[in-house]
């Protein structure tokens, strides 16, 4: 029988609907894949029991790609198919790529289309493909390890990635037939796997040193929301520059010449140093020995390496890295006093002096209890394992949030406000609107962002028109306007006339181009400006329904005046003429009056055009025709 | 009457409680639903109810409610492991017949 896991309370899933989601962490050099199973995060091991998949796929003649340990086995016998660190590439253009780093490793193509292909013995590859390798791999050992296909999962994109870099991940994604539920960012995920979300609100780092890549982001939680204040780092430091420094080391006290040295000697005394730095987290001294593979003469070489020794080695680069914090601070405009706490994430903060350091730097005891491998792909799984909708809803996670209201402009320049701001994403809202004048085939729908009650003091984000509605009575068509806002901030508008289906829809990114500072200035401005729009509001509103009702006493007269007495059309016109004179004014009461004249003069009159219009309609017929 | 639990699961669930860090125990049932007739309820407990059974097996509390456990008397609960994939198992002696994917049963 089926293995099952344990469930929150009156949350067990019926046969066949178990949701499962995953977490990956899709990283420059190794990449994760969590989930939680039994109300417990966990990563997911291969068959041989490793968490870590290497970041690296080889391409063969024949025969599918090889990803991860297996490939990276063959980095040095056969550089140009073996793809390592591709996640650099992912979403940028070759001048982008050759102006970032060496771009000797590899044989790009410039390919028509914007994308640049790696040349490989299986053809030309685009960094996308590279990544959905990998991706492929993991879903493959998740779907394993969990006996069922994945519902969905929440992929892990550093903070400062562009909206290209974050598509082609998304592109990624769905070439290994991943639905993404959504990309989180980096140190969010690590936010959110120390719980952060949950505690209090102020500012939090994420100081994240991993094999190749060095990223310090620094993050405000704010009502359950982790906004990204700034962030820094160095694309080309890492752990791999520990070993390298400490390998200097070795070179020099052996009395080897670096220039004789073989590849694979190299890479035996990079390993040797790798070694000595990760025993010296633990220890105060260990032994070190080059064995005669590395040493030319076949002797063996021995030493002792101390950590005194190998801090004075690393110190210059942890430095670096807090010249990057510093920038970082700046950035955001804060000072190291207001910093809560400092998440470790990465394997090279398990070195003790980068954990003093960094902890001397932001004056507070960095968190360190999560193994700094897996805690980005830990919190990716939660966020995953609540998307997907394995939770009870109060628990619901609040990660974004609209920031200004998106709405619609209605008749006379108004906005009616559709979504609030401050609502979750993903969320969609729908209201009925109806047609103004009789006969009108089409809507011009305008959708806004703002806080305000004129179309004049919102943000314009898009415009679409709604053709084909069936000609018919002002106000008797039905066109249901839908907002939908997804996951990732996009916005989707759609108008659908219910009688006849018409419909007609546009995308927009409703927080495209729009930088805090103006969120607040509009914020700002719709609080001191709140009275007078209520009466601006109020008057253009009386102004539209006066409109309203001027044209539709305007054509009944037109239609049946036979049906007026004299003294009846004189009443009638009189109101009229009041009502046209104080729709120009600025009294929204005086219109509001005026109107009621109007509909008071006018009643006889429309109750005599309907008893008309039926008598007319049943003349001829028989009753039990109806 | 009785529910048992094996060493494994046992040792699991209590891990599960403890990380969790809320609950009185384990809830197993039944409900009607999937291919095969009934399928099994396993989650955690954060109130015993009124017309709760508890059995308390290796240390670990397990509520049944009186209705499931005409289904489930009798059986022990296994973890497995089945290549990458880990998980609960029933032992149920009541069970007829599983549907093929075994996530339900008759009796």
């Amino acid at each position: 029988m089926a293995l099952l896991q344990i469930s929150e309370p009156g949350q067990a899933a019926a046969p066949h609907q178990h949701k499962l989601a995953a977490g990956i962490d899709l990283g420059t050099t190794n990449s994760l894949v969590a989930t939680v199973r039994s109300g417990k995060v966990e990563t997911l091991p291969d068959a041989q029991g490793r968490h870590l998949l290497p970041s690296v796929v080889r391409y063969r003649e024949m025969g599918a790609p090889q990803v991860g340990a297996i490939a990276k086995q063959s980095a040095i016998s056969d550089p140009r198919n073996t793809i390592s660190s591709v996640k650099r590439y992912v979403g940028r253009g070759l001048a982008d790529i050759c102006k970032g780093c060496s771009c000797s490793e590899y044989e790009f193509v410039d390919s028509d289309s914007s994308v640049p292909r790696i040349r490989t013995v299986a053809g030309d590859i685009s960094p996308v493909e590279v990544s959905a390798e990998i991706l492929k791999n993991l879903k493959q050992r998740a779907e394993e390890t969990l006996g069922g296909e994945l519902t969905g999962v929440v992929i892990t994109v550093p903070a400062y990635f562009d909206d290209a870099q974050r598509q082609s991940t998304k592109d990624a994604a769905q070439l290994a037939g991943l639905q993404v539920l959504r990309l989180l960012n980096e140190p969010t995920a690590a936010a959110v796997a120390y719980g952060l979300d949950k505690g209090s609100e102020g500012v939090h780092v994420v100081y994240d040193l991993g094999g190749g890549t060095f990223d310090i982001s620094i993050l405000r939680l704010n009502r359950g929301v982790f906004e990204v204040m700034s962030t820094a780092g160095n694309t080309a430091l890492g752990g791999d520059d520990f070993d390298r420094i400490i390998a200097q080391w070795l070179i020099q006290q052996a009395g080897l010449d670096p220039s004789a040295l073989s590849a694979g000697q190299m890479r035996a005394i990079l390993l040797e140093a790798c070694r000595a730095k990760e025993a010296l987290s633990d220890t105060e001294a260990v032994n070190v020995f080059l064995s005669d593979d590395a040493v030319a003469d076949s002797s063996v070489w021995r030493g002792e390496l101390t950590r005194t020794r190998l801090n004075e080695l690393i110190d210059p680069l942890i430095k670096k890295t807090l010249s990057s914090c510093r920038r970082a601070l700046r950035d955001a405009g804060i000072d190291v006093d207001e910093i809560e706490d400092v998440v470790m994430v990465g394997g090279s903060t398990r070195s003790p002096r980068v954990r003093e350091l960094v902890g001397d730097f932001f004056h507070c005891e960095p968190m360190v209890d999560i193994d700094p491998d897996k805690v980005v792909a830990a919190g990716a799984a939660i966020q995953a394992d609540i998307l997907v909708g394995n939770k009870p809803d109060d628990e619901m996670l609040l990660l974004d949030v609209i920031p200004l209201s998106l709405g619609i402009e209605t008749m006379g320049g108004l906005v009616e406000k559709i979504i609030s701001r401050n609502t979750t994403i993903p969320s969609a809202k729908a209201q009925d609107f109806t047609t103004f004048k009789d006969g009108q085939t089409a809507l011009a729908v305008h959708v806004v962002q703002g806080e305000r009650e004129l179309v004049s003091d919102c943000r314009s984000l898009a415009r679409f028109e709604l053709r084909g509605i069936p000609p018919m009575v002002a106000g008797s068509a039905r066109i249901r306007v839908t907002f939908q806002v997804d996951a990732d901030g996009l916005l989707s508008v759609t108008a659908r006339e219910q009688i006849s289906g018409v419909e007609s829809t546009v995308q927009v990114k409703p927080s495209f181009g729009l930088t805090d500072g103006e969120i607040e200035t509009m914020l700002r401005e719709s609080m001191s400006h709140a009275k007078e729009d209520i009466v601006a509001r109020m008057l253009r509103e009386q102004q539209v329904e006066a409109d309203r009702i001027l044209e539709s006493v305007a054509s009944a007269i037109t239609a049946d005046a036979a049906l007026l007495t004299d003294v009846e059309r004189t009443q009638i016109d009189i109101a009229l003429a009041e009502l046209r004179k104080m729709r120009d004014g600025d009294d929204p009461q005086k219109i509001k009056s005026a109107i009621e004249a109007l509909n008071a003069a006018s009643t006889d009159f429309a109750a005599r055009r309907m008893d008309a219009s039926i008598q007319s309609a049943m003349t001829g017929h028989k009753v039990d025709e109806f | 009457m009785s529910i048992t639990l094996t060493q494994s699961a046992a040792d699991r669930i209590r891990g599960f409680l403890e990380n969790r860090g809320k609950g009185v125990g384990l809830r197993l049932g039944v409900k009607t639903s999937g291919c095969s007739g009934m399928a099994y309820v396993i989650e955690f407990a954060d109130e015993i109810g009124s017309d709760d059974e508890v059995f308390e097996d290796k240390g670990v509390r397990v509520l049944v409610d009186t209705k499931s456990l005409i289904y489930l008397d009798g059986t022990e609960l296994d973890y497995a492991k089945e290549g990458l994939n880990e998980g609960f198992k029933f032992n149920n002696p009541n069970v007829k017949d599983n549907c093929g994917c075994g996530e339900s049963f008759t009796v």
